[in-house]
Parts: C-alpha cells; sequence; structure tokens
C-alpha cells in the first residue's frame, strides 16, 4: 500500500511539471525558442497571484483568474517587443537574452520581494484530502494534477480545432511560405507567448500554493519543464504530461528509498529515457 | 491595365546578379509565361515580387500600389498567390487544412465562410479524394496540385506558377495545363515559369525569356521561339 501512495503521489506532482512544461513545449512547438527565463515567468506569476491575494483579500484562484490576462499581455508584449527580434538561423541570440531575461527578474524580485521564501495562502484547501480506500490524497495535489489535463486538452483543441491553431501548426511546419498565405509570423508567436504565460499562471498557481518559493527558484523549475518536454518528445502536450508523471513518479519513489535521492532520481529517470528513445517517447512524425 | 509592373528591379548576391534591371509588366486577364536556363534568375523574379526577398533597387507596383518594400503576408493579402518549384505543404496538416490556412488568412475570411470555397478548389484540382490525408503523405503530383491549390485558396488576383509541370508524366503534365486553363479562363491572370515548353505554350499568349537575370526577349510565344538569340541560349541549338 506504501508503494501504491508513493507512485500516486509522484503521478499528482507529474501534473505540476507537465504544467511548468507545457508553456515551454508551446513556445518551442511553435517557433523553436527556447526560453530560458520560463522558470523565472512562472516564479514572477506567482508573486503577482501572491500580491492579488495579499492587496486585494481574494482567494487565489480568483487571483489567477485576474493575473491571467495580465500574464498574457505581458508575454504578447515580451515576444513581439524582444523576442521576435532575436529569432533566426542562429539559434544563440534568443537563448543569450531569455537568459539575461532570467538574471533581470530574479535580481527585480529580490529587490523587490526580498531573497525570503514566501507562499500563497489557499486556507483549508492546502489541508484537504480525498481517501481513496486506504490512501488519503491531497485535494490539491488532485486539482493540480486536473488542471494539468483541462490545459492539455484545451491546447489540443486550440491547435486543431480552431482557425489560430491552423496557423500555428502551419508556422510551425513552414514560417516562410506561412508568411507568403498571409500568416503574420511575429503576431500569431506574440499570440503564442501570451497563451504560454496563461498556462504559466495556472502552473505559478499550484507551485505557489503548494510549497514555498522565492526569487531563485526558477532555474530548477525550468530544469523539470525541459526534462518533461524532452520525455516527452518535442512539440506532443500529452507527451508533455507524461514527461512530467515520469519525473514526478521517479522522485518520488526515490524519496522513499532515500529523501536525499528525490532529485537525483527523476534526472536518472530523464538520462535513461534520452539514452533508449532520444527523440523522446511521443516524437513528432515529420511531414 | 496593368496588374503587375516592374520597373528597373535589380538585384545581387554579392557580385553575381541575379535580377539585373529588369522592366515588366504584366496586364490584368493575362497569361504570361517566363523561361530561361537554370540560374537564370527566373525564382528569384518571384521572390522578389512576392517580397520573400528584398529588392536592390528598383520598384515593384500591383494593383496600383507600390509594393515594393511591404511584407509578404500583406501582399498576399492584396492578391499576389504563390507555388513552390518544389512543393512545400504544410506537411502535418491535411489537405484541406492547408487550403483552409490560405483561405482564412491569405484571402482575409473567417473559416466559416471558407469551406464551401475550399472543396470548390479541391474539386476544380482534383484533390477532393485527398481532403483528410496529411498534406506530408501526399506523392509528386497531388503536392503540385496542392501547391496550385492551396495558392488558390488564397484568392489570387495574380497567380505566380513556378515549374509547376516539372516532374510529371506526360498524361498527368496534360491533366494540370487543363486545370490552369480553366482557372485563367475564370480571369485569374498568371505568371507561369515552366520548362515544359508544350504545357507552358499551351496555355500562355505572351513569352519572357530570362539569362542571367536580364531580360533578353519578350513577346508572342511563337515570335520569341524563333529568336535566334533564345535558342542559343536556351535551346542550346546553333543558328
Amino acid at each position: 500500500m506504501q508503494w501504491i501512495d508513493t507512485i500516486l503521489q509522484g503521478l499528482l506532482l507529474g501534473g505540476l511539471y507537465a504544467l511548468f512544461a507545457t508553456g515551454l513545449s508551446l513556445v518551442f512547438g511553435i517557433m523553436r525558442l527556447v526560453n530560458l527565463a520560463h522558470g523565472d515567468l512562472i516564479v514572477l506569476a506567482a508573486y503577482l497571484i501572491l500580491i492579488l491575494v495579499s492587496a486585494l483579500g481574494i482567494d487565489p484562484f480568483t487571483a489567477a483568474l485576474i493575473a491571467a490576462p495580465v500574464m498574457f499581455a505581458v508575454g504578447w508584449a515580451l515576444q513581439y517587443v524582444v523576442l521576435n527580434r532575436t529569432l533566426g538561423d542562429d539559434i544563440l541570440p534568443p537563448l543569450l537574452v531569455t537568459f539575461g531575461l532570467s538574471i533581470v527578474i530574479q535580481n527585480a524580485l529580490l529587490e523587490g520581494f526580498s531573497a525570503d521564501s514566501r507562499k500563497i495562502p489557499a486556507g483549508a484547501l492546502e489541508t484537504q484530502s480525498i481517501a481513496l480506500g486506504g490512501i488519503n490524497v491531497g485535494v490539491m495535489p488532485v486539482l493540480t494534477f486536473v488542471s494539468a489535463i483541462a490545459v492539455i486538452v484545451a491546447l489540443n483543441q486550440l491547435f486543431y480545432r480552431t482557425a489560430l491553431g491552423r496557423a500555428f501548426r502551419a508556422t510551425s511546419d513552414d514560417p516562410v511560405t506561412a508568411g507568403l498565405m498571409g500568416i503574420r509570423a511575429e503576431r500569431l508567436f506574440a499570440k503564442a507567448t501570451g497563451i504560454a504565460m496563461v498556462v504559466v499562471t495556472i502552473a505559478a498557481l499550484y507551485l505557489g500554493t503548494r510549497a514555498n518559493f522565492d526569487p531563485t527558484i526558477g532555474p530548477a523549475r525550468l530544469i523539470y519543464a525541459f526534462e518533461a518536454v524532452i520525455i516527452g518528445g518535442l512539440g506532443s502536450f500529452w507527451g508533455t504530461l507524461i514527461g512530467g508523471i515520469i519525473i514526478g513518479v521517479s522522485q518520488a519513489v526515490g524519496a522513499a528509498i532515500n529523501p536525499e535521492w528525490q532529485i537525483l532520481a527523476g534526472h536518472i529517470a530523464f538520462l535513461i529515457v534520452l539514452l533508449v528513445r532520444p527523440r523522446g517517447l511521443f516524437p513528432r512524425t515529420v511531414g | 491595365m496593368s496588374l503587375l509592373r516592374l520597373d528597373d528591379v535589380c538585384k545581387s548576391y554579392g557580385t553575381l546578379k541575379v535580377t539585373d534591371h529588369v522592366t515588366l509588366e504584366v496586364a490584368e486577364g493575362e497569361a504570361l509565361g517566363i523561361i530561361g536556363p537554370n540560374g537564370a534568375g527566373k525564382s528569384t523574379l518571384f521572390d522578389l515580387i512576392t517580397g520573400r526577398v528584398a529588392v536592390g533597387s528598383g520598384t515593384i507596383a500591383f494593383a496600383g500600389a507600390d509594393v515594393t518594400t511591404r511584407p509578404a503576408t500583406e501582399r498576399c493579402r492584396m492578391g499576389l498567390g504563390r507555388s513552390f518549384q518544389i512543393p512545400r505543404p504544410f506537411g502535418r496538416l491535411t489537405v484541406f487544412e492547408n487550403l483552409v490556412v490560405g483561405a482564412a488568412f491569405g484571402a482575409g475570411r473567417s473559416e466559416s465562410d471558407v469551406t464551401g470555397r475550399c472543396a470548390e478548389i479541391l474539386r476544380q484540382t482534383g484533390l477532393l479524394e485527398r481532403a483528410n490525408t496529411p498534406a506530408g503523405q501526399l506523392p509528386l503530383l497531388q503536392r503540385k496540385r496542392l501547391e496550385l491549390a492551396r495558392a488558390l485558396a488564397t484568392d489570387p488576383k495574380l497567380l505566380l506558377l513556378d515549374e509547376i509541370a516539372g516532374g510529371l508524366t506526360e498524361s498527368e503534365c496534360r491533366s494540370l495545363v487543363e486545370t490552369i486553363r480553366a482557372i485563367h479562363a475564370g480571369g485569374t491572370t498568371i505568371v507561369w515559369i515552366e520548362h515544359v515548353l508544350h504545357a507552358l505554350t499551351s496555355v500562355v499568349d505572351r513569352l519572357v525569356v530570362l539569362d542571367f537575370g536580364r531580360i533578353i526577349a519578350d513577346g508572342k510565344p511563337d515570335a520569341v521561339m524563333a529568336s535566334r538569340e533564345v535558342r542559343e541560349i536556351y535551346l542550346g541549338i546553333e543558328v
């Protein structure tokens, strides 16, 4: 029973990692942009939710609803004004610029909020649990996992059932031809990053309500996100969820064996998948 | 009335002149053929017209507006449609979705408005049965037809066809020519780069010959093909 509990907790933790990773996967899938500031943007969104909760006295879910359009605007402007200028054949400029952005965000947050750890208060939800057989499962981890699935279903609907999604896929296939078909790539990319920032806000909601955070934890979240995206196969949302689950379960199992092995076990699982399936578990087929 | 006008257009890559003082006018409703040896600058000319490549000097006017510095997306929305010599379908989209993208973004229509039009284009280009096939899985002929269909979906005033008959069998080529002829008869202006001369001359009413980025002949197909310079340069016949 203890192992079933451990694996279940790991699976639910995988939902959080999938939320970290989905925005990264979306942006990379459409414009081949690796955003090294992704983790820091999650932390930024967590602080934004914290400010709203503290200042307005609202619950974190309502605060996330307010923060989401703000983060969409931040993502849109960031892509349109800054990141679009870095895109091209050379992969170095976006890496350098987003690395710089990561440092800027971390230092700005340190300046504004100090290095103290914070947590977004979620009231009674923090401790509520559901009994499943002989196992008690926390409501927040379940909500996180359900949210991850909801986000992935919504993104799949967007990608495969809407004009915007078709434009995303067309531009991802061939941005030059897409331009000649009337698709304005720079605006499309801005929308994609805006949507990624909405997902980032959802990830931030659960990051901030489930654990302590401080301005410097972004890069570690980025690594988990990277690993989930690469395990899943670049550009596959469901693959990203599976990737998150593999890391989550590995960490939970590692921690059950020895608490010091938690993080290491996740990285080892990632390396094993990379050795066995270098293109990930669900790579995109080449058209 | 002139639909497209290139005025003294030049383009160089380093010391290599790929477009050399080209002045060209295409009238509305015309079908113009462009021929020339490999490397003569034919596809580059399409790149310049569509805005894929920026001109070095000179001006390009389309539908009465100077489009020299306008982005490719805007030129597409103004009615410039193009097919590629090497087909470039959106491989992970279905054939139908390829057209919907062109119709929705290129022609600026809502998706609900374009479904019927896209189905009609698929029927016209013989792709209706492959509507739900991922475009990356199509054989060459159907990829070429998709190039044509997707360009048509953008509702072009001017259709630029780049070696669309290349690599096809005789019967495939005949069938494609019939389709292009029908599109032209429907009122679309056509500029067609092609090496398959009998296909080209069965559709166009004017022929331009490019060599080293320069226009060396421009006129009725029979007269152009009878020209000594053209036969020497293009056909390699010593006269």
